[in-house]
């Protein structure tokens, strides 16, 4: 009974990681800057890896390579955001502009307090 | 080690669904390959092969539990240290001196 819960469990646990890394591949390679990459490579990867290292610590069951497996899955949870997030501030101190930059700044900016002002705290709080 | 004891009536043991998740993410490694390859800036290559080096992290443990080579962990576990080592190295270096050359 045990054992057949066991394996269900890492079924689970191996399908989630593979599909959360699927997740972040595609990511990766469909989105269009630098920011939403290390944004969706930072947390949906670190999201898969942990799903499969918890399958693989699942598998081994009570003994000392169950404990590596733990470690290994908390050293990735740390570290993986942390290097996605020095990767994006090098990005960001070596002039790689964000995609829509241009267009927040100038424009966007200018219309969307007096946008915010206008429809304020009154007509946004009653008629939606 | 008791992973022939568990598995589906079917036959389908444990060691094959390890194999199976193992070949999944070589080949969205493969394929994360294109942005290491083609990417514009610096910070893409580098992101890219991060998430590389986190895949193969992931795949060495796959291949531990469905070998039952316990060993392959510690690969693994330094692997991912010189991973995080190498995406902050790189991602200061090319602030600070315009590239790792």
């Amino acid at each position: 009974m045990i054992e057949t819960l066991r394996f269900w469990a890492i079924v689970v646990l191996l399908g989630l990681g593979v599909f959360f890394t699927l997740v972040s591949t595609i990511g990766v390679l469909r989105l269009p800057d630098i920011y939403s990459r290390a944004h969706t490579a930072s947390q949906t990867d670190t999201l898969g890896a942990g799903f499969a290292l918890a399958a693989v610590a699942l598998a081994f069951g009570w003994q000392h390579a169950a404990v590596y497996t733990v470690l290994l899955l908390f050293f990735i949870f740390i570290t993986n955001p942390t290097a996605a997030h020095a990767i994006a501030r090098s990005a960001a101190e070596s002039g790689v502009e964000p995609l829509l930059a241009e267009e927040g700044d100038a424009d966007g900016s200018d219309t969307e307090p007096t946008a915010a002002t206008d429809g304020g705290d009154a007509d946004g709080g009653e008629t939606r | 080690m008791t992973l022939e004891s568990l598995g589906l009536a079917s036959g389908v043991g444990l060691e094959e669904l390890f194999l199976a998740a193992a070949t999944a993410f070589v080949v969205l490694a493969i394929a994360m390959f294109y942005r290491a390859v083609a990417g514009p800036t610096t910070q893409d290559r580098l992101l890219a092969v991060n998430v590389l080096g986190t895949n193969t992290v992931v795949i060495l443990a796959l291949l531990a539990a469905a070998l039952d080579q316990a060993w392959f962990l510690d690969v693994a576990l330094i692997y991912a240290l010189l991973n995080f080592l190498m995406s902050i190295a790189i991602s200061k270096f090319t602030v600070e001196r315009g590239g790792v050359l």
